[in-house]
């Protein structure tokens, strides 16, 4: 049996959820899901709506607000009492703080970050995104699936019987006291709207080139973005990031200058209906979903491409 | 404040990278090496917490005897002394097993904070810190972009999906992962590196432990999902061969 822990907050289902049903129904084994919060119903009924065997509700009041100490003192009991062979949970930030906890706590290997099922095994991705590695456990284990990989519409519908979990979660022992999530000061820049983006990474090497790729965003009518590190280093504004941490988007057309394509940056920016990618190693990731390519040094290129335009 | 900070050498980002005969791991052999970039953001916020409220730095890394190299750097930077648990298996083990290991050197220093980076650069299983914090039985948080110091314990700020942010009070000892950006990294200066030369890296002996229970069977190169069009020639004749393409294939000009 594969359990799959849903991911909500007040109320609402992150949709990255359904991913990581749609990939547990792709393995041919029994499939339940379980929901974790406070006043849980109406997601649990939602989620009834999926072909699988069960959906497992969790409701207690110290679960209101997500810690990772009151997930893994939650899901080591459900766990334990089920017990499933494998735990499907979306690769999301949440489940990134608590997974490791839970595996750690149940003495069970967790594959982080897959992509795919493959021979009884995961796919997921080493090195950046470079390269790609088929992993193997033997034994009972929890696997998080990178966002997009399974297809939310791929999950098959279907009806389902809601359980109540009866579990006994002692609130002394969580030691984090989140206060409540807020945005920073309001984006400037809305990258999800914009037509063309021309975007830079570490291959733009300092900071006095950017210029270089706002002249050709210029010539292009494009919005000027970035992936982490060029944020990260306060190159550009952090509201012009283009990934899993900042923006996604799906413009006309993306140009990745110097972008090498790790995944964080890839599933913010694979939806661009057409993507060009100039880079200097023409074994970078980012090659792996462009369009049109241009292996070479952006330095020489991009004013060559500036006069292009003109 | 005594603050451990955990880091990894990993293989330079900029280095071609080939896979082994086995298909399991690369062929690092003649590659190579640096501190694994998220760490480097650990250390610095480790570095401006002891700078503020003083105390100690101690790095702890788990790997060959090569991991030496980033040890070194570490020191030059200005942390105050290490700890290597040196083991050739270190370098390619699995999340559990290194966590395992720094744990054992760790539990022994009685440290008030232990820093790690997100992730490495090289598995990147984004695992290592939450698992050695369930290992050492102290609270964490990760994906951390600000670290406050209270009476009570620490204030840090955790970044959410989607611009969104959190704070979130712990206890201390806890272990928090730092993201990457947190700070402006600091590079070693000749007096630090001078310095690093006296400075202690005790040796700490492996612990037999067990397989985490997850292998590689098979590294290799990613299949091309679109068939990427490569526009070769010299730089002026790519960009205009790019540019008709754009207008006039795509449409997207």
């Amino acid at each position: 049996m594969i359990l799959v822990i849903a991911e909500q907050r007040d109320g609402t289902l992150n949709r990255a959820t359904l991913e990581s049903i749609a990939a547990a129904q792709s393995a041919s084994e029994p499939v339940k899901v379980a929901v974790l919060g406070s006043g849980v119903d109406a997601v649990a009924q939602e989620l009834a709506r999926a072909a699988i065997d069960e959906v497992i509700a969790v409701d207690d009041p110290s679960l209101q607000a997500y810690t990772a100490d009151g997930f893994v003192l939650a899901l080591e009991q459900l766990v334990r009492a089920e017990p499933p062979q494998r735990v499907f949970l979306p690769h999301t930030y949440q489940t990134r703080d608590f997974a490791p906890a839970l595996a750690a706590r149940l003495t069970w290997p967790l594959v982080t970050d897959c992509t795919a099922l493959k021979d009884g095994g995961y796919v997921r991705p080493m090195f950046q995104g470079k390269l790609q590695a088929d992993i193997a456990v033997d034994r009972p284990h929890l696997a998080t699936f990178q966002i997009g990989a399974f297809r939310a519409d791929a999950m098959k519908a279907g009806s389902a019987g809601i359980r109540k979990a009866s579990i006994a979660i002692d609130a002394s022992k969580i030691r984090q006291k989140p206060e409540a999530p807020f945005k920073e000061a309001k984006q400037a820049v809305d990258l999800s709207q914009a037509e063309r983006i021309v975007a830079v990474g570490r291959g733009i090497k300092g900071q006095e080139h950017i210029e270089l790729a706002r002249k050709l965003a210029e010539a292009m009518g494009a919005e000027l973005a970035a992936s982490r590190p060029i944020c990260d280093a306060g190159w550009l504004p952090m509201d012009r990031q283009i990934g899993s941490s900042g923006q996604t988007v799906a413009p006309k057309l993306y140009v990745a200058l110097g972008i090498s394509g790790a995944i964080q940056h890839l599933v913010g920016m694979k939806g661009s209906r057409t993507i060009v990618a100039i880079n200097k190693d023409p074994e970078a990731p980012i090659f792996e979903v462009a369009d049109y390519g241009i292996v070479g040094d952006l330095f020489e290129i991009v004013p060559a491409l500036i006069a292009a335009l003109k | 404040m005594k603050i451990a900070v955990c880091i990894k050498q990993v293989v330079t980002r900029e280095w071609q990278l080939r896979v082994n005969d086995q298909k399991t791991w690369i062929r690092d052999q003649d590659a190579s090496f640096e501190l694994n970039e998220p760490d480097a953001y650990a250390l610095e916020e480790a570095l401006r917490l002891k700078e503020k409220h003083g105390g100690e730095v101690i790095v702890c890394c788990a790997g060959p005897a090569r991991a030496t190299q980033v040890i070194r750097e570490a020191l030059a930077r200005g942390a105050d002394r290490a700890l290597h648990v040196e083991s050739d298996a270190l370098g390619t083990a699995d999340a559990g097993t290194i966590a395992a290991a720094l744990a054992e050197a760790i539990r022994a220093e009685q440290v008030d904070l232990v820093l790690t980076g997100l992730q490495s650069d090289d598995q990147g299983f984004g695992q290592v810190g939450v698992v050695l914090a369930e290992t050492l039985g102290i609270p964490h948080a990760t994906i951390i972009m600000e670290v406050q110091v209270e009476a009570s314990g620490l204030r840090v700020k955790r970044e959410l999906e989607g611009g969104w942010f959190q704070w979130v009070r712990l206890p201390l000892p806890a272990l928090v992962t730092i993201q990457s950006g947190i700070n402006q990294l600091r590079y070693a200066t000749l007096k630090g590196i001078m310095a690093a030369k006296k400075k202690e890296i005790k040796k700490v002996a492996a612990p037999a432990v067990a397989s985490g229970g997850q292998r590689v069977t098979s590294l290799y190169f990613p299949e091309k999902a679109k068939q990427t069009q490569v526009l070769a020639g010299p730089p002026a004749e790519a960009a205009k061969a790019l540019v008709t393409r754009l207008r006039e294939e795509a449409r997207a000009l």
